[in-house]
């Protein structure tokens, strides 16, 4: 395997839908090839940092005027 | 307070102001961010949050329930979103364009793996701005995926009904906004190794 055929898989690889099979023979590759295994562990690492941190909250006072225009009590 | 979703809208048809306000508590949160992310904008975000829940509860009747009430108002707020886009006249793709495989797989150039710096390193006070910076600069197509899918947390097929897409192309998106990100992030993390 070359790193350009497990580009496309990486995703389903960090999600955990890959087949076993194919996940055996992405990890091969990367016991053996540093620059993937970076690839690998900074994409699972950039969705974790937008998972945790990339969601905005609505401010309090668009709440407020969310409420008013439904004319709806805010709990 | 309503057990299924079914009895929410019933309640919410029947006129009842808790339904309203049960619907706007659980939806409004991802409403907000969707629109956010895809006008970039605090203040049209909320007007496009206003319109999604005027819009939405004015048509409450004709809501079939074949969706969930997420998904459609989800859609609501894209489409809303996509309209003051266009009006704007954005350009929708991003001026630095990755460079892609054959199959349109952005080729990663950035292979410094800065994963295992601790968070209080990457936690530093400029890392909203950049990851907001490289939400903001990934097209409109890639950035609704990401962030119905990886910020929101909805399904490959929620996501896929929401946008109007098949699930193919939910993933294909999502893995190219991934790894755009990841190139956008690299940039920003990766001298930190280096000065470790």
């Amino acid at each position: 395997m070359h790193c350009k055929d497990m580009l496309g898989s990486l995703s389903a690889y960090v999600d955990g839908e890959l087949e076993a099979q194919f996940c055996a023979e992405i990890e091969r590759h990367m016991a053996d090839c540093g620059n993937c295994r970076a690839v690998v562990d900074t994409l699972r690492k950039t969705v974790y940092l937008y998972r945790e941190h990339g969601h905005a909250d609505v401010p309090e006072e668009a709440r407020d005027r969310l409420y008013a225009v439904l004319h709806l009590d805010k709990p | 307070m309503y057990a299924t979703e079914a009895e929410l809208i019933a309640a919410a048809r029947a006129g009842h102001q808790g339904a309203f306000t049960e619907i706007v508590e659980r939806h409004s949160g991802t409403v907000y961010n969707l629109a956010l992310r895809l006008v970039n904008n605090p203040q049209e975000a909320e007007e496009v949050l206003q319109e999604t829940f005027i819009s939405a509860f004015r048509a409450l009747d004709r809501f079939e329930g074949r969706s969930q009430l997420g998904t459609w108002l989800y859609r609501i707020a894209y489409n809303a979103a996509l309209m003051r886009l266009r009006r704007r006249q954005v350009a929708t793709e991003s001026l630095d364009a990755p460079t892609t495989t054959d199959d349109g797989d952005m080729l990663p150039r950035e292979f410094v793996d800065w994963s295992t710096l601790p968070d209080e390193r990457l936690l530093g006070k400029e890392f909203r701005g950049v990851l907001e910076g490289a939400l903001a600069a990934l097209p409109d197509s890639l950035r609704s995926v990401f962030v119905l899918r990886d910020i929101e947390g909805l399904s490959t097929a929620e996501t896929a009904e929401t946008l109007g897409l098949t699930e193919v192309n939910v993933k294909v998106r999502l893995h190219r906004a991934r790894l755009a990100l990841r190139e956008k992030l690299s940039g920003y993390f990766a001298p930190m190794v280096a000065g470790r």
